[in-house]
């Protein structure tokens, strides 16, 4: 991995459009953010699972204006391939500015709770895969001083409830790694953006009566966006979940047990 | 609590409205996110059919199946290709116009026909084969439509255009989304250099006073009126004839800011009576001072003036509004129009807002397509018990009357035998509808139950 990184790091930095790393590029939410940049005439590198989604996003984002979009199929639970995936893909931007992760799954809690190898697929998918992703890219950048490291945690993470707190440890453990990593990069002049979306209205719920209430995934796209570009440490998306999540945080634990959350 | 996922369980509690809210129908709601997710939602259906539906913004029941399975198609809104020399946009079937203009707009292009609102989705435009106010030189959205592909239920796949399939090119605009599945299609875009039109208003006095503006508006590209359906005596079918074309001279072409106001609460069901629907009818004449109002406006409060309020449909209350609009040919559309509009305003049931048009004689493509030419006058009515369907039935029947016919996109009650005497040709077309999809509009149409 090193070598990989290091015969990289000779890349000049050229300035002109964004070069942007995608993980997770079918996601609505990633690909709402990637609507927005390429009409910024950014350049594109998008990593996903499924072939035919990807294409169909890629064309729709060359279609917008990107500069270049580049695709890559591939399942990021093989950590394996992670160092082979990431410096193609720098390799074809020609340098990075964002790394954006955005990849994850929510799981079945109820499943999890009696079946070990269902909550270790969750932590492995939202938790392990991400950490190898970061440790790499942290690195490149980190030779470079340069950029931002944007990867979409939970609200979930912020406290354990009986709902789903194997996904919400799975996210507070990336919460957690990314505080720390932070702490160890910013000042090697990257930066690493912490974002935790609240419900977001999708296509699932579009038409129906209500579904205005959730957030918009233009808007919570429009926001990181936004928080990327200022150099944000953390974003709750939409704002409203800060104070939420503030008041769910200091709820005493002997209280905490005792709710339904 | 929040989760990032939780949205799939609260939609799934909440029924598919249409714009209208009068029927409303329990549905199981599948989301098409990709034009890949058709073929396994229709995999194992064994109860009720399916239906593809966009936006909801038809008013009736033509985008509801009771007890189906409705495919909410926005999710699938991914443009696929556009070539700024000829203006073909290319785009999957759940984009809406409002996704269109905004990319379309900065780019010097505008949507070859526009309706009364920008929140439908293209796939919903083809369906309905919709119309807008440049019917009289532009014709019907179809006719713009130079080419979209239909999936049928049993996985073939069609590419319809005017030279290719053109027997489902023909029955699929217009075809109230019956024919198959819509997954993508090209539009024709026009140039415009501004965002900007050319507008004029003038107030007119009665039927020949419209008629009159009319006929000399002929090569304005755009052309509307607002008609006051509430007053009778001197005042009848007094209005604002609005008329506008694309300004030639250029301004930035930015995108559209998002609309910021929402109706908030369902209006209690005696907002709308006779007082208030004529005081906003009077206070809407006297809006305009002066005769003829010339100016220059954005072309979102000229298009889309209700679009301005997210969900202004809850005005109506929880009831729900019925929506009427006709189409009748030259040969009878004075005399059809006095008399139509001389029932409205003698029932009482004020209508609130009335729009009239001339339609002209570019032939539209589509074998179902509503306009023809003649007048069109779309009304729309709160739901009352025992006045405003006995009321709508005796406005059908007078449609029939007059040889017109209804706009199946804005109906939730005509009659089997009044929509069959609407469209002889149904029969003809419904050889042309996927043995899959049905919808409820269909099915009190036509009396068809889906051998399932």
């Amino acid at each position: 991995m090193s070598t990989v990184a290091t015969a990289l790091a000779a890349q000049p930095n050229t300035s002109g459009p964004k070069k942007i790393l995608v993980l997770g590029a079918t996601s609505g939410i990633a690909e709402a953010t990637c609507r927005i940049w390429a009409s910024q005439g950014a350049a594109l590198f998008l990593v996903a699972r499924n072939a035919e989604k990807l294409a169909a996003v890629a064309q729709d984002l060359r279609t917008r204006g990107a500069s270049f979009v580049e695709t890559a199929v591939a399942d990021l639970d093989d950590t394996e391939q992670h160092a082979t995936l990431l410096s193609h893909a720098v390799n074809s931007l020609t340098g990075m500015d964002i790394a954006y992760l955005t990849h994850g799954v929510l799981g079945d809690q109820a499943q999890a709770e009696q079946d070990f190898n269902t909550t270790a697929h969750i932590l492995y998918t939202n938790f392990i895969a991400p950490v190898s992703l970061l440790t790499w890219l942290a690195n490149y950048c980190v030779q470079r001083h340069h950029g931002t490291l944007a990867v979409i945690s939970s609200v979930a993470g912020d406290r354990g409830r009986r709902s789903n707190y194997v996904y919400g440890s799975s996210k507070a453990g990336l919460s957690a790694f990314l505080a720390g990593l932070r702490n160890r990069i910013d000042r090697e002049g990257v930066t690493v953006l912490t974002i935790k979306p609240g419900p977001t209205r999708t296509a699932m719920t579009a038409g129906m009566p209500k579904s205005e209430k959730f957030a918009d995934p233009n808007a919570v796209a429009k926001s990181i966006v936004a928080a990327i570009a200022a150099k944000k440490d953390q974003l709750y998306v939409p704002f409203i979940w800060a104070p939420i999540m503030l008041v769910i945080r200091t709820i005493p634990e002997r209280v905490f047990k005792k709710l339904n959350l | 609590m929040p989760d990032p996922n939780s949205q799939k369980d609260l939609a799934a509690a909440v029924p598919f409205e249409s714009w209208g809210r009068y029927p409303t129908y329990p549905a199981k709601i599948t989301s098409l996110n990709w034009q890949s997710d058709y073929a396994p939602a229709i995999a194992h259906l064994h109860q009720g059919g399916a239906l593809p539906v966009g936006m909801g913004r038809s008013y009736g029941d033509s985008c509801l199946l009771k007890d189906g399975n409705l495919l909410v198609t926005t999710g699938m809104n991914r443009l696929i290709s556009f070539d700024p020399e000829t203006g073909d946009l290319t785009a999957e079937a759940g984009m809406t116009l409002a996704q269109i203009l905004d990319f379309a707009v900065p780019r010097g292009f505008f949507l070859p026909v526009s309706p009364g609102t920008k929140y439908v989705t293209l796939g919903g435009a083809i369906a309905n084969d919709i119309h807008g106010k440049n019917h009289h030189v532009a014709g019907t959205f179809g006719r713009h439509v130079t080419q979209f592909e239909l999936v049928r239920s049993d996985g073939t796949r069609k590419i319809c255009s005017a030279t290719q399939n053109e027997d489902w090119y023909a029955a699929t605009i217009g075809g109230l989304g019956l024919t198959g599945f819509i997954s993508w299609a090209t539009l024709r875009m026009k140039p415009i250099v501004s965002r900007n039109i050319d507008y004029e208003g003038i107030q007119f006095h009665g039927i020949d006073e419209f008629l009159d503006l009319t006929k000399q508006s002929h090569n304005i590209e755009y052309t509307v009126s607002w008609v006051d359906c509430a007053s009778t005596g001197k005042n009848f079918c007094r209005g604002v004839f609005m008329q506008g074309d694309h300004s030639t001279k250029p301004t930035p072409l930015i995108i559209s800011p998002e609309p910021k106001l929402v109706f908030p609460f369902d209006a209690p069901g005696a907002a709308l009576n006779h007082t208030t629907v004529s005081l906003f009818n009077t206070a809407f004449f006297h809006k305009q001072i002066h005769k003829r109002v010339v100016a220059l406006q954005d072309y979102e409060p000229f298009f889309y003036p209700l679009d301005k309020v997210l969900h202004w449909n809850r005005m109506y209350g929880k009831g729900g509004l019925l929506q009427f609009q006709y189409a009748i040919p030259w040969e009878s559309a004075r005399e059809g129009t006095i008399a139509i509009m001389q029932a409205v305003a003698k029932s009482g049931l004020a209508s609130f807002l009335a729009v009239l048009k001339a339609f002209g004689d570019v032939p539209s493509p589509g074998m179902m397509s509503f306009p023809k030419p003649g007048i069109t006058l779309a009304l729309d009515f709160p739901i009352k018990a025992d006045k405003t369907f006995p009321l709508v039935e005796r406005l059908a029947d007078m449609t029939c009357d007059y040889g017109g016919r209804l706009y199946p996109a804005k109906d939730a009650a005509m009659t089997a035998p009044q929509f069959q005497a609407f469209y002889p040709q149904w029969e003809e077309f419904a050889r042309f509808r996927d043995p899959l999809i049905t919808s409820s509009f269909w099915e009190r149409v036509t009396g068809d139950k889906l051998p399932l």
